[in-house]
């Protein structure tokens, strides 16, 4: 028999599949996506560079840079601080879900997911599940370093993890807006340009570094409809013991608000990118 | 499904397809239908709509006006059902190169249904069927062309789809991969799934369809089998090559008195080609010329070319209809 014969009753073999399979669960097809993205970091570990490094860069930079002009010493500072700094470089590293999903979806495979009968945003879903997980190692590295440091954290481990935790509902609600913007913005750099000029004056002008009462009157008022203010305030909260209830809620209604208005609209242009 | 429906008579049937790309209609009302289990050749240019069309039949574009029924569901209101029955291997691979030819076996079993243990036994088998056992473990990345087409068609028959959509499976293929994969539609064929490919070589369409359609800037300008269509441009051109120029020249003479076509003369090479209707007009000249007691050296039919089918069609090359045409075909 020759090769070819054989090769042809091997395919024979693999087309007589007695049954489809049934569709797989939002759940199921959103934990698969997530599988490949922990793939491609065990394939390019590089790209862990910027939840590593980040966290690691801005905390020294900061607290150093800042904390005697501000606090008269660095350790004072480093309490109040690492909290916002925790947002301000998780809000920033969010960016990348979006240049991530730009770069993927020119790829043919996009072409083939589309073509699946499964639950549209699980490819999105998916990778931001793993986004949730890089978020992670990076809190987990700045706030072990600042340990280090001589943080000290006044609602001890219990207001660390609950801190994250809204932290990270509030990111994995941010990142919408960057997929969103992936679909309709043309070129990565583009992409960077508007992420930065987003993501700065977010995260500067709020109260990530300083007490706001410290701000004159018209500042003042910006920075406090800044909704990094909001979630700054709660994660500090949490981490020293002061949070309050209407921080929560309204931290919880920005988070709810970012999805109900960037997910819809990341996949209608999901659906109908070309 | 869809497989045991055997009153289905076409896998696809397209009615008046339009598409319209910055105010230009790159799909002009293409009607066509593919009938169960036959493979439908899809021929044309660089910018004809070939891609586009075949993107709007699998639900990756939504069409601007027209409709069409993929395997007896109606594009538009039961994209999830056309989904179900349908695969696509685009023209650039549709795999993901970072993971090895396994994962994206499994990546894709798993979001069609497929259960970790099914996933892992099918992947398997279809490394197997695609000759790609070893090459299953490395990063698609560092494929071959013809292994990375392999594997992309292996992906896109995980579910064994009734109807395969196939974007130029050959382009970039050096002649023995491309022979591989003619014998892998070939086979998949003969196990009663329906291929709808698209090529811009008459050779591909001529070897594996059953019906071949031309599009030219988003028109279908014919259709019909390959003999047909061979029917209305000539089946090709022959080619005769001679020891001396004596004997070219008379043959030139003998030539010019058979037909009314160009001949084509080539003195360095001392090669005559002219176009021919079909194979027994060859035969004839062949043996006009040995009667007349001239040497042949050599002598080659050659298919008809793409360009010469659209010459004949529209009356200008391939590379005018390029021009001509739009660059959306991506």
């Amino acid at each position: 028999m020759t090769n070819k014969d054989e090769q042809a009753i091997d395919l024979q073999k693999v087309l007589n599949l007695s049954e489809h399979p049934k569709r797989p669960s939002a759940i199921t097809a959103s934990l698969t996506f997530g599988w490949r993205a922990l793939l491609k970091i065990k394939y390019v570990p590089e790209q862990l560079f910027d939840v590593t490094a980040f966290p690691i860069i801005f905390l020294l930079m900061f607290t150093y840079l800042f904390g005697g002009a501000i606090s008269g010493s660095t350790g004072e500072y480093l309490n109040f601080v690492l909290p916002g700094i925790l947002v301000m470089t998780v809000s920033m590293i969010t960016m990348y879900t979006g240049l991530d999903l730009n770069k993927d979806i020119e790829k043919g495979i996009f072409d083939r997911f589309k073509t699946l009968p499964i639950w549209r945003p699980a490819a999105l879903v998916g990778a931001l599940l793993v986004d949730m997980l890089r978020y992670t190692v990076a809190s987990t590295i700045m706030i072990s370093l600042g340990y280090i440091l001589g943080f000290r954290p006044e609602a001890g481990i219990t207001g660390i993890i609950l801190g994250i935790l809204i932290l990270l509902l509030f990111s994995f609600s941010l990142s919408w807006i960057w997929t969103f913007l992936s679909l309709i913005v043309r070129s990565e750099k583009a992409l960077m340009g508007i992420s930065m000029m987003i993501l700065f004056p977010l995260t500067f002008l709020s109260s990530v570094f300083v007490d706001t009462a410290t701000m004159p009157g018209w500042l003042q008022k910006l920075v406090d409809i800044n909704p990094i203010t909001y979630v700054v305030d709660t994660v500090r909260g949490f981490i020293h013991g002061t949070v309050t209830s209407d921080l929560i809620l309204v931290v919880s209604l920005i988070s709810l608000g970012l999805i109900v208005i960037f997910a819809p609209l990341t996949m209608y242009f999901y659906r109908n990118h070309s | 499904m869809n497989k045991e429906d055997n009153s289905l008579q076409y896998a696809v049937e397209a009615d008046q397809l339009v598409k319209i790309f910055n105010n230009e209609r790159v799909v002009d009302g293409i009607s066509l239908q593919v009938e169960k289990g036959m493979i439908y050749g899809f021929l044309g240019p660089n910018g004809a709509g070939k891609t586009t069309t075949i993107k709007m039949l699998a639900t990756l574009l939504k069409p601007d006006g027209g409709s069409a029924k993929v395997m007896g569901y109606d594009l538009q209101k039961e994209a999830n059902q056309v989904r179900r029955s349908i695969s696509l291997t685009g023209q650039f691979a549709s795999v993901d190169e970072d993971l090895t030819g396994f994962e994206n076996l499994i990546l894709i079993a798993r979001l069609v249904g497929f259960s970790k243990k099914g996933a892992k036994n099918r992947a398997h088998d279809l490394l197997k069927a695609f000759q790609l056992e070893e090459a299953g473990k490395r990063q698609v990345k560092k494929y071959s062309g013809g292994m990375r087409r392999r594997i992309d068609i292996a992906v896109s028959i995980l579910t064994s789809p009734d109807l395969l959509f196939l974007d130029e499976p050959t382009t970039g293929l050096d002649p023995r991969s491309r022979n591989q994969v003619w014998d892998i539609i070939r086979a998949l064929s003969d196990n009663g799934t329906t291929i709808f490919l698209t090529t811009q070589y008459l050779e591909e369409a001529d070897q594996l369809a059953d019906r071949i359609g031309v599009i030219d800037q988003g028109v279908l300008i014919a259709e019909g089998t390959s003999k047909e269509l061979k029917a209305s441009v000539g089946a090709g051109r022959l080619s005769v090559h001679f020891h001396t120029q004596e004997d070219l020249e008379k043959a030139h003479q003998i030539l010019k008195s058979l037909t009314d076509e160009p001949i084509e003369v080539n003195e360095k090479g001392m090669l005559l080609t002219v176009p021919i209707k079909d194979h027994s007009d060859a035969a004839n000249a062949i043996s006009k010329l040995v009667n007349e007691q001239i040497q042949v050296s050599d002598f080659q039919m050659g298919q008809p070319s793409l360009d010469e089918v659209f010459l004949t069609l529209t009356g200008k090359t391939t590379k005018q209809a390029e021009e001509g045409g739009i660059k959306h075909d991506e």
